[in-house]
């Protein structure tokens, strides 16, 4: 008799608590229950006009057609194999990172069947279907040795941001080949393109302006004037344009502060323009970490007889930068929708290739399909990096002492 | 000659000295910086001046000859370039100032739904936060101009929403007050009643800190500008505003106001992007004031309101102001993304002039110039207004 009762009075107590919970989530003051009635009213219509057209309304023949197209611009078909290579290299760096870092191969493996589902829906070649089920394979394969293998755990710690660093070089080494060679062949950086020259962007400007941010950021707290008003100059400057600007005149100037015989190409300058940018960002990122260490580790540092490279390389640097791994997360998702802004000054970035796309005389009138479909994945990226910081950000205590 | 060498051993030797090192290395950077800035100089005066462009603002003096698409000033294709420049920061300038407006209207709103205790409110604005926050404004505002704006329907059919409020891909006609002759009257007795008010609503907050009891000087300053207004309206010859409706004539809409697709697709993105930032900096003001503000508020019984009002908002306002004013920059600067989509702003006519005289370096100089002064204004502005709201907090 007992467990029926039970077995009774569980669901009951359940649906009871729920009521209880709309009382008091959704109806409790009066002008609540207002609020939640026009808010489902409000929900209902904007999620039945969305699903509405994007299961009935929408063509998607234009992005299902494009796919190629908006993964990698018109980077040649036959050289391929270099970007599967590299995206290889960094799913199988990033398992070991996943491992290492504490989260669970499980959920690894979840993610990667999500996706591996999805591309084996999606209308591509089978031989990209083979490969992305290949490179994520590998992701929970190395995800799992990096969390079971224990004595491996220590070295790869320490390896893994150097790996890192030599991954992001050998990838723009391999995507751009060789002139004159056979098996590898020189790729111009002018048929870089989609999601790819999009991710790359945001490297390498993360990247190369980190040390630039640094050595501002030094620079602003330094004790010498001329260096120090070198460094406010430099990045007020900066901050006080938009990066439109700067991106332009990295278009325009750049090519004229240097000299007549040396040529750099497009693709090249939008990266240098995005590095002074990010640099000056970064720098007043950095600086708000210095500024966050007690005085009282400088002057143990100057007692302890280090000098000032000692002390900065040893003592107060990796202090500021664990303090500000969340702020610089922050700017590389910044950065990372910045990107965009370079499809202004004409480069071939995933947002370019849409703009493109909707301009063939096929595609008129299909503009919602596309930027909804690049609004996508641009999410999907920002959502997943501020997700990994925040997991990041309660893993190194910041802010917890 | 015992001080003269005790000196001498407490002064290290001048290659160890560390202020003549500090100075050495100030030399050797200052050089350095010069160096690389004459070599960049030379390099682009050389290649200027073998195409004729040696570095002159006097080509500002010249006829522009391109048109404008919208000019709140007045402007033909006679006019000079300098005068087309100018349009294009006056452009820049009237987005940025409604846009910051509106964006601190709808951020606030959503800041405070993201702390409701409403469930399905607090998702909704979670919900927003999240998807604007993370998706580039560039995209939002292509989609916002091709996908919405200029996918509405031709100007005979366009959308009538109540107002009547016009919907075409020509943009968005609106109702809009329209003066008559009457306006000035009613317009003084407007500025004195609003100065009256001003005192009146002194006076009575005066009353409330020095005997305590309720003033209620947003009231009385209220209804002294509201009788101020009624009776210059009933004085006034004949009624000083009237309503102007938009009418289709011919091809366009005649009367009341209208925005370009392109203005409005600018405001639309930049408003519903810049909002999304500014909730967080709300949020997390309002949660930055401790929790035994808001217990002894309850307990000294005020109402839900009052709290809000004189308790966490002027509170939450100092850790507010900083980020805001930074938002605020950002949406200027943002305005600049007006070139995808054709509004002319200050950098879409300078890129104009830039594509006509191939004066690249005095344009670039042009364009920097005035984004750092709207910065710099838009900074000391909200410098002000910080000290001033810290001030009434002591």
């Amino acid at each position: 008799m007992v467990p029926t009762a039970t077995r009774e009075a569980v669901p009951a107590s359940a649906a009871r608590e729920f009521l209880e919970w709309m009382r008091k989530n959704l109806f409790t003051p009066w002008y609540n229950a207002i609020i939640t009635i026009v808010s489902l009213l409000i929900v209902y219509v904007v999620l039945k006009g969305t699903i509405g057209w994007v299961l009935h309304g929408a063509k998607w023949g234009v992005v299902t057609s494009n796919l190629r197209l908006f993964a990698v611009g018109p980077y040649p078909v036959e050289q391929m194999w270099r970007v599967w290579l590299a995206l290889g290299m960094a799913l199988v760096l990033g398992g070991l990172s996943w491992g290492v870092w504490g989260a669970r191969s499980v959920n690894a493996l979840a993610i990667s069947v999500l996706f591996v589902a999805l591309f084996w829906i999606a209308p591509i070649s089978t031989n990209a279907k083979r490969n992305w089920t290949l490179v994520f394979a590998l992701f929970v394969l190395s995800s799992l040795v990096a969390e079971r293998v224990e004595p491996l755990r220590k070295p790869l710690q320490r390896f893994i941001p150097l790996a890192w660093l030599a991954v992001f070089f050998i990838t723009l080494v391999l995507l751009r080949g060789f002139k004159g060679n056979a098996k590898m062949p020189l790729v111009e950086t002018s048929l870089w393109g989609g999601l790819l020259l999009t991710i790359l962007l945001a490297v390498v400007a993360i990247v190369a302006s980190f040390p630039i941010g640094v050595l501002l950021a030094l620079g602003r707290r330094s004790s010498l004037p001329v260096v120090k008003l070198f460094s406010v100059l430099y990045i007020e400057l900066i901050r006080g344009v938009p990066l439109v600007t700067v991106l332009f005149m990295a278009q325009i100037m750049l090519p004229l502060f240097l000299p007549a015989n040396v040529r750099i190409d497009k693709v090249l300058r939008a990266m240098t323009g995005m590095t002074l940018f990010a640099a000056a960002y970064l720098a007043e990122n950095v600086r708000g970490g210095l500024q966050a260490i007690p005085k009282g580790q400088y002057e143990a540092a100057e007692a302890l007889g280090l000098n000032y490279y000692q002390m900065m390389r040893y003592i107060i640097l990796p202090q500021a930068l664990r303090a500000v791994i969340p702020a610089i997360v922050g700017q590389f998702i910044g950065l990372f929708k910045d990107t965009s802004l370079v499809a202004i000054v004409g480069l071939l970035d995933l947002l370019n290739i849409a703009l493109s796309v909707i301009a063939q005389p096929e595609w008129i009138g299909r503009q919602a399909e596309v930027f909804l479909f690049i609004a996508v994945i641009y999410w999907v990226f920002c959502y997943a990096m501020s997700y990994a910081s925040r997991r990041l950000e309660a893993k190194l205590g910041v802010g917890v002492r | 000659m015992t001080t003269a060498r005790a000196s001498e051993h407490a002064r290290p030797p001048i290659w160890r000295d560390e202020r003549v090192l500090a100075v050495i290395a100030q030399i050797i950077f200052l050089i350095l910086v010069i160096v690389v800035l004459a070599f960049m100089y030379h390099n682009m005066y050389t290649e200027l001046s073998a195409r004729g462009l040696t570095p002159t603002f006097s080509f500002l003096k010249l006829e522009a000859g391109f048109p404008i698409g919208e000019t709140p000033i007045s402007y033909s294709p006679g006019d000079t370039y300098a005068r087309a420049f100018l349009v294009g920061v006056v452009n820049t300038i009237k987005v940025s100032v409604i846009g910051i407006i509106l964006a601190t209207i709808l951020g606030v709103v959503v800041g405070v739904s993201r702390l409701s205790p409403n469930w399905l409110l607090r998702s909704i604005a979670n919900v927003y936060i999240e998807i604007i926050r993370n998706t580039p404004l560039l995209v939002q505002l292509f989609f916002w101009f091709t996908a919405v704006m200029l996918k509405f329907p031709r100007i005979r059919q366009a959308i009538t929403l109540p107002g009547p409020v016009y919907l075409s891909n020509r943009g968005i006609a609106m109702p809009w007050f329209r003066a008559t002759e009457g306006f000035s009257v009613w317009l003084g007795f407007v500025i004195v009643g609003l100065i009256v008010a001003t005192l009146v609503f002194r006076y009575r907050s005066r009353y409330q800190d020095r005997t305590g009891n309720p003033g209620y000087p947003w009231i009385f300053g209220i209804a002294t500008w509201g009788v101020f207004l009624l009776v210059g309206w009933i004085l006034a010859p004949g009624s000083p505003l009237v309503i102007d409706k938009p009418m289709l004539k011919g091809l366009n809409f005649e009367g009341g106001t209208s925005m370009t697709p392109e203005f409005s697709a600018l405001l639309l993105g930049l408003v519903i992007y810049t909002a999304a930032f500014i909730a967080e900096v709300v949020r997390a003001g309002i949660l930055a004031v401790s929790k035994g503000q808001r217990e002894a508020a309850k307990a000294l019984g005020l109402s839900d309101f009052q709290m809000m009002r004189y308790i966490i908002f002027p509170q939450a306002m100092r850790v507010i102001i900083p980020p805001l004013t930074s938002q605020y920059l950002n949406l200027t600067k943002n305005s600049s993304l007006a070139v995808a989509i054709g509004y002319p702003d200050l950098f879409n006519v300078a890129g104009t002039i830039f594509n006509q005289t191939g004066r690249s370096i005095e344009v670039i100089t042009l364009i920097m110039g005035s984004y750092l002064t709207l910065s710099l204004l838009t900074s000391l502005f909200m410098n002000w207004y910080n000290r001033r709201v810290r001030l009434i907090e002591r």
